[in-house]
């Protein structure tokens, strides 16, 4: 009997063959904690270990709340900046870099075949590049800090057959929040997901990108695609080691196997406040909005940014709209600069924020006002998500988001004449 | 050990930015004012109402969304002794566990349980008794139940490595 990609990973890291159900304990390979670090460093200190027992393993990147927005998170920072220095964390990002899921792989922490943890629920983002990645609580990572492991069940996988081509516009974001309305905000608990078919492999890097980065959102422990030669080209350009791959086994065994075929795919939003209340675009047409965040490890990658501009350049976005855009680090700002768009955000009246999480959990730039609405490019919209309670958030595509920009309502850019197909 | 209290009864895909919002998770690192805001946007009335020992009581997927364990431990916190559901987010499951936080499950319970009964758990029975009958939840795998019998996964940790507490932990106050 065959094994999943789940399964013979981490089997490789326990050193036996393991099915599902089966607790392991395991050495990731590598261990990325954000803002978070302070208080992992206080719990790591706690248990009474004075060195970190790998810190060539652990990865830092400061993105939560980047710059500090009072002086709480101005020492938080700083903790951290002293924590990383005695601890000889050399593998540590600070404010400038960006958002970690965006950073780790741009900087060769990801690669087909890792064993991945992070203090972040959507650690599961890196699956688009072949590694099992998982998101773990702080006081996990402080214990790796001072023995370097921790215990995983092996999961069931779900597999998702993707196949077929979008229609225009349509994107992976309009797909994943299909699959999360069709099989619910638990409809992969517990279990790995395995997207595949030949939708999934033309699919670009930061298309998959946006499917691995939500199969949290479906309750997923990871998500897995079989690199295509996109994801090999980019890992090989900014590693500089040999990498073993998995791939699941024709005769492996799935828990549950379901199918879409691209083409059905409407442009979809999220409705408040789960991200498995979604319905197409059309049955949401003309919701005022006044907030569109353009943001988050979902969708500021190049790729979404060329969508956005297409549909921006030459147009003003309305009057009663606060156009918030966050490119997802360091790397992709500079390139989107040099393409020439950032000027052409700035003439349409959009606000060029610095590479990092922004509003995405509430803590600044951008938190909504009661009552108001945000369209987000995010990947959560839970009630007070960014910082109200009283607000609200629809989720939806990069393109979805540009149009609506420019009315100052949610369109069904299907139905907008000239947002330039 | 018993667990007696009252029950909280929520919903299904109870998440931790109604548990412990975004917004505090770098600012406020008090185990007495987590615990004040714990499920601040789900029930105002909670922090301000719950007793030590009551007992939370959600549907299916409690706690899933962020990592943040404070989700967990501002429960803890507040007073919970034990939080039932039909089925726990795995984050959230981890950092129960990781805090000594008994996070049991039972569709069953679940779906007799009414907001304010009072009900006794007894953990080594793993049965749940209440006014309706008595129901019985699953052990903890073998694997983990050690970190919980330790009183969490920092205490378990120092038991591994042979390292005597020093002081009475307390995840939060970095």
């Amino acid at each position: 009997m065959g094994k999943t990609f789940s399964e013979k990973i981490l089997g490789k890291k326990a050193g036996k063959p393991v099915a599902p159900g089966e607790i392991v304990e395991i050495e990731p390979d590598i261990a990325m904690s954000h803002d978070n670090t302070a208080a992992i460093s206080s719990t790591f200190y706690k248990i009474g270990v004075d060195k970190v027992y790998d810190p060539d393993k652990h990865v830092v990147i400061l993105d939560h709340c980047t710059p500090a927005a009072n002086e709480k998170f101005a020492q938080n920072h700083k903790d951290i900046r002293e924590f990383v220095a005695k601890q000889d964390i050399k593998n540590f990002y600070d404010i400038n870099e960006g958002i970690c899921h965006q950073v780790m792989p741009e900087k060769g922490y990801v690669w087909p075949g890792a064993l991945i943890v992070g203090a972040d629920s959507h650690t599961t983002s890196y699956g688009a590049f072949g590694a099992f990645s998982t998101g773990i609580g702080r006081s996990e990572m402080a214990v790796i800090m001072a023995c370097g492991k921790i215990w995983l069940r092996v999961p069931e996988t779900l597999k998702i057959v993707c196949d077929g081509e979008f229609q225009p516009g349509v994107t992976s974001k309009d797909l994943m929040l299909k699959i999360a309305g069709d099989i619910g905000a638990d409809g992969g608990l517990y279990r790995a997901i395995e997207f595949c078919g030949s939708g999934i492999d033309r699919m670009t890097l930061a298309s998959r990108f946006v499917m691995t980065n939500m199969a949290v959102e479906i309750g997923a422990k990871n998500g897995y695609m079989i690199p295509n030669d996109e994801v090999l080209d980019y890992v090989k350009s900014r590693i500089n080691r040999e990498f073993e791959m998995f791939e699941s086994d024709p005769d492996a065994v799935f828990d549950e196997v379901l199918h879409y075929n691209l083409a059905d795919i409407e442009p979809m939003v999220a409705k408040p406040h789960t991200v498995d209340n979604v319905a197409s675009v059309s049955t949401v047409r003309g919701t005022k909005i006044d907030q569109v965040f353009f943001g988050s490890c979902t969708n500021t990658r190049v790729e979404d940014f060329e969508v956005v501009v297409s549909i921006l350049k030459g147009k003003k976005v309305h009057p009663n709209v606060r156009m918030l855009v966050f490119p997802a680090s360091r790397e992709i700002f500079l390139e989107v600069l040099k393409r020439g768009w950032i000027a052409d955000f700035v003439e349409a009246g959009a606000i060029i924020m610095n590479p990092g999480c922004g509003p995405c959990m509430g803590n600044h730039e951008g938190v909504p006002a009661k009552g108001e609405v945000t369209l987000s490019t995010s990947n959560r919209n839970f009630k007070g998500r960014m910082g109200n309670k009283d607000a609200e958030i629809y989720l939806c595509s990069p393109r979805t988001a540009a149009v609506s920009a420019l009315t100052g309502r949610i369109e069904d850019f299907r139905e907008v004449v000239d947002c330039r197909l | 050990m018993k667990i007696i209290g009252r029950v909280w009864k929520y919903g299904d895909d109870v998440n931790t930015d109604v548990i412990f919002p975004g917004k505090y998770t770098y600012t406020v690192t008090d185990p007495q004012e987590m615990a004040k805001i714990a499920l601040e946007d789900l029930d105002a009335d909670f922090a301000k109402k719950v007793h030590k020992g009551d007992i939370i009581v959600g549907g299916k997927n409690f706690g899933c969304g962020s990592s943040r364990e404070q989700a967990a431990s501002c429960l803890l916190y507040a007073g919970v002794g034990a939080i039932i559901a039909k089925s726990f987010a795995r984050i959230f499951f981890r950092n129960c566990i990781n805090f000594g936080l008994p996070a049991l499950t039972s569709a069953e319970a679940v779906a007799n349980l009414k907001h304010g009964e009072q009900i006794e758990i007894d953990m080594e029975k793993g049965k749940i008794k209440t006014e309706s009958g008595v129901y019985q939840f699953p052990p903890l795998p073998k694997e983990i139940v050690g970190i919980f019998d330790a009183g969490g996964l920092i205490p378990y940790t120092q038991r591994k490595l042979g390292i005597e507490p020093k002081e009475q932990l307390n995840n939060e106050d970095n």
